[in-house]
């Protein structure tokens, strides 16, 4: 991958800047002053114990906590300069160009090939053979297409939890969107169909933006270029995940990362 | 001695065991049982038609009891076109109902207005038969039906079933009534489907852009089809069956007429209307089998709604 990644190199443009976000679930503050930078085309994680507001910062990147009532942020998220919490924002062109995958795989109940073609439809209009090609690129790239290509009229739910995850993710990136946003897409899944998505995210990080909640430290440290440390809606450490896990500046970090907390 | 003692028990609790399982066999053959005296019944009952007519009572709209003649054409399409026009209008509505109080509705506003769907449910149908044919018939007539004459009415294919004399009562008046009625029904029972939905599932179809319509249409449908396959199929059963509130505002006319705004018949309402007067053994029995043919619509009622659903599964893929 290093060889790679030397022989294409990247931009270190930042892809989204947060600043000053604060999250309200109703008068609870969720998230406090939180400021930081996503990097294009790198993994960055956002480690923390439970109720730390990792998932919540996830959530507003793609403004879904906008479907319930009482829940709003304030401050700035700037997706290539633009305000995504600017109320002009076309929430469904925002979704389109940041993909979500969940932390349990969420099949819809159809065919693989349809669950695959159903975001490509809502945005764009394809003929068969160009659906056929996107479907077979996505399955591709989320490395599901030697086991389902086969099978691509049955349905979602006869595939295995590991590979309705893979299919999730597939079904994301067909929309071709720049961001991918991974809310602990591991924590339902067995070790070897995690290393699998953790295979995968490393390749997938050629061409697309990830941010990454996880529970599982090691898994921060495995896939992620950046690692975000959260405590209680405060961001306490954010920077190069080698420097956040092996020489922390905060004690907080320190002590959460060697297992003392936590 | 303990151990005889436990021994003891032990037996007695394999025979309750026993008694136990028996007697829940023996209620759920009962079902059985009475089902099948019910069917043997009418079919007994309208030997005396059926040998007189033949598969021609199906087909026949003579309905003459002074000269013994007897078909049951007329009662049969009222029931089915009512019934059709009432699930055309009650489905649709009853998933704009569901969704609203699924997805879109405040939070405060959802109680009472689940609770206001469920005591619409609970009127007694003699209501809405006295509130249709004092209060909503008379409005038909005045404001609906001679605006459907002008507009559709004159229209190619279509307007025949929509012109005729503004009545208020009817066909077309029926089946609107009979989908007020279902609509609670039908609308309950998708709201409770749609609850179930896992909340991940729809933030997934949000999370790639859809909309609420494209998220309950695509998603959320297909995941409750047998739960909303059954709500209305619940509706159609009482839409079928429903016997005061049609008897009311159909007409009760053995006419048989194209147009939806003309009085007709339905099987549940000629039985409700007719037994007390039927003298004779052939009006009886015709009643009987009127009766046996609304229990058979409603076999197959049924039986096409699981079709439809084994032929959904198979379009999705879950048969391989």
């Amino acid at each position: 991958m290093t060889a790679e990644n030397i022989a294409n190199p990247k931009t270190t443009a930042p892809k989204i800047i947060v600043r000053d976000l604060n999250f309200y679930y109703g008068d609870f503050r969720a998230l406090k002053d939180i400021n930081l930078s996503i990097t294009e085309k790198m993994v960055t994680a956002f480690i923390g114990p439970s109720g730390c507001g990792k998932s919540t910062l996830l959530r507003t990147f793609n403004r879904m906590y906008q479907l319930y009532p009482k829940q709003k942020a304030t401050g700035e998220i700037l997706l290539d300069g633009a305000n995504i919490l600017d109320k002009k924002q076309d929430l469904n062109m925002l979704r389109a160009k940041i993909g979500m995958v969940f932390q349990k795989p969420t099949p819809f109940p159809m065919s693989i090939y349809d669950n695959i073609a159903f975001g490509v439809k809502l945005c764009e209009s394809l003929n068969k053979n160009d659906m056929d090609e996107r479907v077979e690129w996505a399955l591709r790239k989320a490395a599901l297409w030697t086991e389902a290509k086969d099978k691509l009229k049955q349905s979602g739910t006869s595939l295995s939890g590991g590979q309705q995850q893979r299919l999730c993710i597939a079904r994301a990136i067909a929309v071709k969107p720049q961001v991918l946003l991974l809310d602990e897409p591991t924590s339902a899944l067995d070790p070897i169909s995690t290393a699998h998505i953790e295979k995968l995210i490393d390749e997938l990080k050629e061409d697309f933006t990830i941010v990454i909640v996880t529970h599982n430290m090691q898994q921060a440290a495995r896939v992620s270029d950046y690692t975000a440390y959260m405590y209680l809606g405060d961001l306490i450490e954010f920077g190069d995940t080698s420097t956040v896990f092996t020489n922390p500046k905060r004690k907080e970090t320190e002590d959460y990362i060697t297992g003392r907390f936590g | 001695m303990p151990m005889f003692l436990r021994e003891a028990s032990l037996k007695r609790h394999t025979v309750l065991d026993l008694l136990f399982r028996n007697l829940t066999r023996v209620s759920a053959f009962g079902v059985l049982v009475l089902l099948a005296a019910i069917i043997g019944s009418l079919v007994v009952g309208s030997m005396p038609t059926i040998r007189a007519f033949g598969f021609g009572f199906l087909t026949s709209s003579d309905w003459d009891p002074v000269n013994d003649q007897f078909g049951a054409l007329i009662p049969i399409v009222g029931t089915l076109v009512t019934s059709a026009i009432a699930l055309l209008i009650a489905i649709p509505v009853s998933f704009g109902i569901a969704i609203f109080l699924t997805e879109l509705s405040p939070r405060v506003l959802r109680r009472p207005l689940g609770v206001a769907i469920e005591l619409l449910a609970g009127i007694p149908s003699i209501i809405y038969g006295m509130w249709g044919l004092f209060v909503f018939a008379p409005l038909f007539a005045e404001h609906v039906e001679p605006w459907l004459n002008d507009h559709i009415g004159t229209m190619p294919y279509i307007g025949p079933f929509f012109s005729g004399p503004p009545m208020g009562i009817g066909m077309l008046a029926a089946g609107i009534i009979l989908a007020i009625m279902v609509i609670p029904f039908i609308a309950s029972v998708m709201r409770d489907v749609f609850e179930v939905v896992p909340t991940l599932l729809k933030e997934s179809a949000y999370g790639l852009g859809a909309t609420t319509w494209e998220v309950m249409w695509k998603v959320v449908l297909p995941y409750t089809k047998i739960g909303v396959v059954g709500g209305i199929m619940l509706g159609l059963g009482r839409a079928l069956g429903e016997t005061m509130a049609v008897t009311f505002v159909i007409g009760n006319a053995h006419e048989l007429s194209k147009s939806l705004l003309m009085p007709g018949n339905s099987i549940a309402s000629a039985l409700a209307n007719e037994f007390t007067e039927a003298y004779g053994e052939l009006y009886t029995s015709a009643l009987i089998e009127l009766g046996l043919i609304l229990f058979f619509i409603t076999f197959v009622v049924l039986s096409l709604a699981r079709y439809m659903l084994y032929k959904l599964g198979q379009r999705e893929g879950q048969a391989s």
